[in-house]
């Protein structure tokens, strides 16, 4: 099963010793700072687990898959991450499935 | 392109402790490391990460290939291996881009 946030929160209860609530609150905020640094324009750079950076896409041609018809796709800001060494690495180490 | 200005994981936590302030800072930097750890630990072991509002991490496959030394450009086989993912959710998505989405002629 896929962590959320409630895994996560759950997490802080039992090794950090957060009551529930706090626990929770905690984990809403830690993801809406992220988010209220990006969106204010800011890279969030995590060291050992990886960068959050913003890239302005100017706008280029595109086209609805259904119909083929032409659509322009608007300039944008997006938000990209780029995996740390250290989690590049740790992640590089799980045979999963896919490898034989 | 553009050269942003960028937040740390201690400019983050600082701004946590602030927030947060019946915590001790202490615990507000164990429980950020924490949370890091943690969700670095369920990718690397295969898991995937789902923040509603956030995105979702999760791993990709690169197959084995040929690649080369680029000092002696002799031929090495790479193995296949995952790299971490990241896909934005709708939140975020649409709150970095709002910069765009107010001068926007005309959306349907």
């Amino acid at each position: 099963m896929a962590l959320t946030k409630a895994a996560i929160a759950e997490m802080l209860f039992e090794e950090l010793g957060l009551n529930k609530r706090e626990a929770k609150e905690f984990v809403e905020e830690f993801f809406e700072q992220v988010r209220q640094a990006l969106e204010e324009g800011n890279d969030v750079k995590l060291s050992g687990f990886g960068n959050f950076i913003l890239r302005n896409k100017s706008e280029r041609p595109g086209r609805n898959p259904k119909t083929g018809e032409e659509i322009p796709i608007s300039a944008r800001r997006v938000v990209t991450f780029r995996p740390g060494q250290k989690l590049k690495a740790r992640v590089e180490a799980y045979a999963g499935s896919q490898q034989q | 392109m553009s050269s942003n200005s960028s937040i740390t994981k201690s400019d983050l936590i600082e701004a946590l402790a602030k927030k947060q302030s019946h915590l001790a800072f202490k615990d507000v930097e164990l429980a950020v490391k924490g949370m890091l750890e943690k969700m670095s630990r369920e990718l690397s072991s295969g898991e995937r990460i789902e923040i509603r509002g956030f995105g979702s991490f999760s791993l990709h496959f690169r197959p084995a290939r040929l690649g080369r030394n680029p000092k002696s450009g002799d031929a090495v086989a790479l193995r296949g291996k995952h790299v971490p993912h990241f896909k934005p959710g709708k939140e975020l998505r649409e709150r970095v881009n709002a910069i765009n989405e107010q001068n926007k002629p005309d959306s349907d």
